[in-house]
């Protein structure tokens, strides 16, 4: 199915027996694209012609919950990916998506006891059981007509998962949705809901990734977090899209009293990126810490960034971004820490650093920050800069060639981040970074 | 086949402005010569120019085992053995010591090696310096002080097992009992590397245990002197100065 159309609209709800106020919520989002403008602010993007996006393409299977049920294609594809391998080895629950259904979810047993819930949205929007609590908060934090591509993922919303931690449960081992969009000219509108209860604490990783076309592959999908009091919350993600990928992604928190969040991001991939995960600091004491890396090689633009909003007392947060450009690449480091009137004692700092490969690539650091406390405190640091010549010189005298002493550079200068991704996703990490670095992402 | 040999070397800054006008000198296997001079002397610049300083234009020739090594790339001249302990090591962050000779080691060998194996060799060494095996888990000279970054080089040369080591002001930053340390280090390394020394310094108690064979003398730009342990002794004395005056009245160079 190809474009957005009302016709398309209602036949996804009806297809997923969607509840009406569902249903409703699609159809403001269809009215809200159809009113909202293209961001103006931001890299163009009017090459993307909506209408030749296939919004929803369904895989050819329905969803199992083992690997050994999944048709030997798509098995292959999260083979090479690993996910089978890694679930085993270390991850509490997990689901992946093809296209645009999730195609494969699963919950370890011990998990479920504890209280946990680990479904796909979809059956979480159906099920009585979840009703009240998925109604409550499904599209609350990231609203059907805030922007342009809010909107088409409230219209056309498929896939994704829903998960609910209990109060004062720790979920000791990490859950993992994992992305695939393999169709090619398809979009991904995956929705993700987490509620982390009372005194609870969740690792949540995303990976995502696409294979190469030629025609323009779109990427909206929304994530929405829910931290409650005392709770902890860590979000790690890392996207390698193709390069023909735009990935327009919303990703939003809201942290009570005493709860914390991490984000850990690495941004690889895609045609254009325009992504800010923002938290909203609401309840006092809460926190934001925020790390992220990106690469933007030959025709790509990456416009990344985090945006925090201080709404309470004595709420804290960071922001620290890398951002690398080789070739051509733009790599825009967009950043805002926002201090309402009222959150006395906030403190808020920004860091962020860019590396500039070769000549012809840009990098732009745009940190903010809003101070309207007088009790508060935030400050921020930018820097662009190029790979030392004297590093280089000294790491060479060494043995390594230059090229391995430059990823040796840039491996440093993302450590930070790696540092806080299990170890199989910061080697995925460090081994993205070596492809971009060789140009053979 | 000789060891090692510099010939009419001359080098330029990028500017055009010559730093040495023609220098010649040879190194023979597990010998140890000293390069003394005055400040801008141009000694460092020979160190770079044998390691492949890229802010230099060079000609001349630099033989090393018998090759051509002035056109050649930084790393391919590490690879045939050359080290050189920098006057000022460069801080690289958010990398570890024992990553960056996990790689080095890797390309050397082209294959995987466990952190663990370079962690054990450092370790061995980290105890004849003096320091302890976080000191290479630390991101590389980053924040090092200027004593920490010397004993980081040393502890790298060892890892890497080079067969010329130019040492530029190793002792610079040192106290007393670690330049007396790191002149026995080396000592030990030439007795079982059989390796030679080229070796730049103001302060001859980083020579105390090793028996340099020559010295020689630089000024502004081009070799002044070749000597042996006696106008080394002379130079401390009675400093540079002195030196030129008496040799210039004798007309003998």
């Amino acid at each position: 199915m190809k474009g957005l159309t009302k016709e398309l609209v209602l036949g996804l709800s009806q297809r997923k027996k969607e509840p009406v106020w569902v249903r409703n919520l699609r159809l403001s989002g269809l009215k809200a694209w159809g009113k909202l403008e293209m961001p103006k602010w931001a890299p163009d993007i009017s090459e993307l012609k909506l209408d030749e996006i296939e919004t929803y393409v369904k895989p050819e299977m329905e969803m199992v919950s083992s690997w050994e049920e999944v048709p030997n294609e798509i098995r292959k594809t999260f083979d090479e990916l690993g996910i089978p391998e890694a679930e085993k080895e270390g991850l509490a629950g997990v689901g992946a998506q093809y296209d645009s259904e999730t195609i494969y979810h699963n919950l370890k047993r011990e998990v479920e006891k504890q209280g946990v819930v680990y479904l796909p949205i979809e059956e979480a929007l159906r099920d009585k059981k979840y009703a009240k609590i998925v109604k409550e908060h499904f599209m609350k934090l990231v609203l059907p007509d805030e922007h342009k591509f809010a909107a088409l993922h409230a219209a056309v919303f498929s896939g994704g998962s829903f998960i609910y931690v209990p109060p004062f449960t720790e979920v000791e081992v990490p859950l993992q949705s994992y992305y695939r969009l393999n169709a090619p000219g398809a979009g991904q509108f995956e929705h993700t809901l987490i509620i982390v209860d009372e005194g609870a604490n969740l690792h949540f990783i995303e990976g995502c990734s696409a294979p190469k076309y030629n025609v323009a592959n779109l990427h909206a999908g929304a994530v929405e977090i829910f931290v409650n009091k005392n709770a902890h919350m860590k979000f790690s993600t890392v996207e390698s899209w193709s390069k023909n990928m735009y990935n327009l992604n919303t990703k939003r928190a809201i942290v009570e009293e005493g709860g914390e969040i991490e984000w850990v991001t690495g941004s690889f991939g895609s045609k254009v990126t325009m992504l800010y995960p923002m938290t909203i600091l609401a309840g006092t004491g809460a926190k934001c810490e925020y790390t992220g890396v990106t690469f933007a090689g030959k025709g790509q633009i990456i416009d990344n960034g985090a945006k925090v909003v201080h709404a309470a007392p004595n709420t804290c947060s960071t922001i620290n971004t890398k951002s690398l450009s080789r070739d051509d690449g733009v790599s825009i480091s967009r950043t805002l820490a926002n201090i309402l009137p009222g959150a006395v004692g906030a403190k808020a700092f920004i860091d962020c650093k860019s590396l500039i490969l070769n000549g012809g690539a840009k990098a732009e650091a745009m940190p903010e920050v809003r101070v309207g406390e007088m009790d508060a405190e935030a400050a921020h640091e930018a820097s662009v800069g190029k790979i030392s010549e004297e590093a280089l010189y000294y790491l060479m005298s060494r043995g390594l060639s230059e090229e391995k002493a430059r990823t040796l550079i840039v491996r440093g200068f993302t450590s930070e981040i790696s540092k806080e991704l299990p170890v199989e996703y910061a080697m995925e990490m460090n081994n993205l970074i070596r492809m971009e670095m060789e140009g053979t992402a | 086949m000789k060891f090692f040999g510099v010939k009419n070397l001359r080098v330029s800054t990028k500017e055009g402005k010559e730093i040495l006008s023609g220098v010649d000198f040879e190194i023979n296997k597990s010998e140890t010569v000293v390069l003394i001079g005055p400040n801008g002397a141009g000694k460092s610049t020979v160190a770079g120019a044998i390691m492949g300083d890229g802010r230099f234009i060079t000609s001349g020739s630099v033989k090393f085992l018998g090759e051509e090594i002035l056109s050649l790339p930084v790393s391919e001249r590490a690879k045939k053995g050359i080290f050189m302990s920098f006057q000022n090591p460069v801080e690289v962050p958010g990398i570890t010591t024992t990553e960056m000779i996990r790689s080095v080691l890797e390309d050397k060998r082209g294959g995987f090696v466990l952190l663990d194996e370079v962690r054990e060799g450092i370790s061995e060494n980290a105890k004849k310096l003096g320091t302890n095996i976080w000191f290479s888990e630390r991101e590389l000279n980053v924040g090092f002080s200027g004593g920490e970054k010397k004993k980081n080089e040393i502890l790298q040369m060892l890892a890497l097992s080079p067969k010329l080591v130019i040492l530029d002001e190793i002792d610079s930053g040192l106290d007393v009992d670690a330049s007396t340390r790191i002149s026995k280090i080396l000592r030990d390394y030439q007795k079982e590397s059989g390796c030679s020394y080229l070796i730049i310094t103001h302060n001859m108690r980083v020579l105390r245990h090793l028996e340099p064979t020559r010295a020689i003398l630089m000024k502004e730009g081009s070799v002044y002197a070749v000597g042996d342990q006696k106008m080394l002794k002379t130079v401390e004395k009675n400093g540079f100065k002195a030196f030129f005056e008496q040799i210039s009245e004798k007309g003998v160079k």
